[in-house]
Parts: C-alpha cells; sequence; structure tokens
C-alpha cells in the first residue's frame, strides 16, 4: 500500500479519481502580499478547467484575488501513520522557543 | 436611514420594495445594477418600443435559464454542476432586470410577466426552448447564445437607453465567463474521443436551423436606432467568432437548412408550454405567494 497521502488524507491520490477526472488541491491568496492558502480540492479533466472550477466552488463571495491549483498526486505529503516519529522531536526542547528564556540582567529594551 | 446610506442610491427606501428587500438574492457586491434599484429609479419609464425591446431580452434569459435549471443535480460533475447552476442563476438574474425594466413601463412587476403571460406572448426565440439534450448539445446551445449575448451586451454598453446599458454592463461579465465555459468544453468535446466529437457534430446539425432567428430584424428596430441593436449586424461578427472556434476544435459549422421560427411575434415551438406549465404553475396556483 502507498505510504503517501493527499492533504485529504486519502490514502492514495490516484485513487481519488471520480469518472476518470483526477484531483486537483486548491490554493486561494486572499489579498495582495498574503501567501496562497490550501482552500480544498476538486475534480477537473485538466487544469485550465481546474481553475474555472476553482473560481466556481472557492470564490464566489470574494475570497481571492488569485488561485492555484496543483495534482494532487504531485504533491508528497507526509505520512499520517508517521506523525509520532516525524513530528515528537521539537517536543521537550523548549530552549528552541524564545521564551525560554529569561532576560538578561540589564538589558532595559528587549 | 438615508442619512446613513453610503452605498446604493436605493438603499434608503428598499423596506417601500417589501419582501425583495429581505431577499438573500438581494446583497450584490459592488455597484452592479439590480432588479429593486431598476424599480425605484426615478428616471422615466422605458418608450413602448424600448419596452418591447426589453421583454425580448429578458424573455431569452428566462426561458434559457428555466431550461438550463433541470441541470441541477443531474451534471456529469459535482463541478459542473456547480457551472452550471452559476449560469442558470446570472440568466435569470439578467431576466429579471430585463423583465423589471419592460414591465414598468406596463405598471407590471417582473413576475407578473414572468409568471402570468401566456405562452404567445412570450417573445423569446426558438433556441433557447430547445430540450437540453446530452451534454453536447448543451454545450452548443450555450456556446451559441454566449456568442451571441456577448456581441449583443457589448454593443448595449453604447445605447441611448441608460438601464438597458448599465443592465448590459452587469450581464456582460458574466456573459464573458459563461462564453469561456462553453468554449472551453467546445474543445475538450471537439479534441476528445471519437464518440464526443460525434455528438458535438450531431448536437451542432440538431441546434443550426434556430441560429438564424436570433439575426432577424423586426420593424421595432425602426424606432430604436442608438437604443436597440439591429441583431442582422451581429451577424458576421458572430459566423467569425464560431468558425475561428470550430476549427480549432475540429469541427465544422454545420451546412444544414434554417428553421422557419417566429418566437419574437409568439409563435412557439411545441416545448414552451411544457416549460412555461412548469414555471408557472406554483404562482399561477397560488397568487401572491411568498416565502
Amino acid at each position: 500500500m502507498s505510504k503517501t497521502s493527499t492533504p485529504n488524507g486519502t490514502q492514495s491520490a490516484t485513487s481519488a479519481h471520480s469518472a476518470g477526472w483526477p484531483l486537483w488541491e486548491v490554493f486561494v491568496r486572499s489579498s495582495r502580499g498574503l501567501s496562497h492558502v490550501h482552500a480544498g480540492s476538486l475534480h477537473a479533466p485538466d487544469a485550465e478547467m481546474a481553475v474555472r472550477n476553482a473560481r466556481d466552488l472557492y470564490t464566489r463571495r470574494n475570497e481571492g484575488v488569485s488561485l492555484w491549483v496543483v495534482r494532487s498526486e504531485d504533491i508528497m505529503t507526509s505520512d499520517p501513520d508517521d506523525k509520532d516519529a516525524m513530528f515528537e522531536s521539537p517536543k521537550g526542547k523548549d530552549y528552541r522557543h524564545a521564551t525560554y528564556y529569561t532576560k538578561s540582567e540589564g538589558v532595559k529594551h528587549l | 436611514m438615508s442619512g446613513t446610506s453610503t452605498g446604493h442610491a436605493a438603499d434608503h427606501s428598499l423596506d417601500s420594495y417589501g419582501d425583495a428587500a429581505a431577499s438573500a438574492t438581494r446583497v450584490t457586491p459592488g455597484n452592479a445594477l439590480r432588479p429593486e434599484d431598476i424599480v425605484l429609479q426615478d428616471t422615466a419609464p422605458a418608450s413602448e418600443a424600448a419596452a418591447q425591446y426589453a421583454l425580448r431580452l429578458g424573455d431569452d434569459a428566462l426561458v434559457y435559464a428555466q431550461r438550463m435549471a433541470h441541470w441541477v443535480s443531474r451534471a456529469p460533475e459535482l463541478e459542473e454542476d456547480v457551472a452550471l447552476g452559476n449560469i442558470t442563476l446570472d440568466q435569470l438574474g439578467h431576466a429579471r432586470s430585463f423583465l423589471t425594466y419592460a414591465g414598468k413601463a406596463w405598471g407590471k412587476t417582473e413576475d407578473d410577466l414572468a409568471y402570468f403571460r401566456e405562452e404567445e406572448e412570450f417573445t423569446s426565440v426558438h433556441l433557447v426552448e430547445q430540450p437540453n439534450g446530452d451534454f453536447a448539445e448543451t454545450t452548443v446551445r450555450g456556446l451559441f447564445l454566449a456568442i451571441y449575448q456577448h456581441l449583443l451586451y457589448t454593443r448595449l454598453l453604447d445605447s441611448a437607453d441608460e438601464t438597458l446599458a448599465a443592465i448590459s454592463a452587469k450581464a456582460l461579465k458574466e456573459v464573458d465567463y459563461h462564453l469561456e465555459h462553453f468554449e472551453m468544453w467546445t474543445l475538450r468535446l471537439g479534441l476528445g474521443t471519437d464518440e464526443s466529437a460525434r455528438r458535438m457534430r450531431v448536437a451542432l446539425d440538431k441546434l443550426w436551423p434556430y441560429v438564424d432567428e436570433l439575426f432577424t430584424d423586426e420593424p421595432l428596430y425602426d424606432e430604436l436606432e442608438g437604443v436597440a441593436v439591429r441583431p442582422s449586424t451581429l451577424r458576421a461578427d458572430w459566423d467569425a467568432r464560431l468558425g475561428e472556434l470550430l476549427e480549432r476544435a475540429g469541427l465544422a459549422v454545420p451546412q444544414v437548412p434554417y428553421a422557419m421560427c417566429h418566437g419574437r411575434r409568439g409563435e412557439h415551438s411545441e416545448h414552451l408550454g411544457y416549460i412555461l406549465a412548469e414555471m408557472q404553475v406554483l404562482a399561477r396556483k397560488h397568487p401572491g405567494a411568498t416565502w
């Protein structure tokens, strides 16, 4: 079984087809200066149609100024089953956070 | 309220428009002209000829929207369902504005005109009342109409009638999208599989007879110089745009004779009666009903 998964958590993007249309992930930029944020997914026969469909499904109420679509199967993701190993290590390493450190004596303007 | 209103000039008196003011559909971003605004405009109502013209444009959009609404929940994919639903609602919106404007000249509302006219009083073209058929037929009909409306509304921006120009300006932005949608599908189906190309050819032949009516002039236009667009003057651009697209899609302009259609004077195919029966039954059974 494939160890990859789409951002939706489906095990394999290639199994997530609908009537032969591949799945696409949609990223919307809400305004200039901000980055594109994942908004959801949809099915479309090709990239151009995916952008059009994304416009219908994710930007109908002035949500954005720009759209990106990416084939879901082109996204390599971390394995949900490996979550612990993948993300556990920072725990207990408080010194990685600025709040761990106390203000040195005599520092006035920190 | 009038002192605090900064958006639409009409907002302060929406209360007088009753239930429409409470409708969820009245939230329109931007300064697009809404049917509610047209009702409240204190400009002179349309002349009889201009009202007749608005009625024709409204009837085309209304009957087309009612036809297309049948796709909702039946499209081949959820995404296409939403797209066709959007196009349907856009067209319904255009119909509402045109019918509101026409009705104002006659002391009637958009609902009076949509729900309480008989079949022979409708002035829509035969193309919009044709059955949806398969997806190829829906695409071809949508393409024919979108090219036509795109050219028409672009020209109407210069109409001496400010309301018709304003309605067209709003409609044009939406028809721009409809046209792109149907052009994209024409390319994909034409260049798709043998079966999709075959179905497109069948659909083109089937709907071609209804094309000529779109470009037929009437005596009405003699009274509307500078206000209306003479349909025959759109033909060359329509042919050019369609021909170019069909060539790119590996399809050909049909060589099929035109049908005799007189929808503009109330002579319709047998299809329109069924469409109106479904569209009008609720309003006629419960006159004045709101929810």
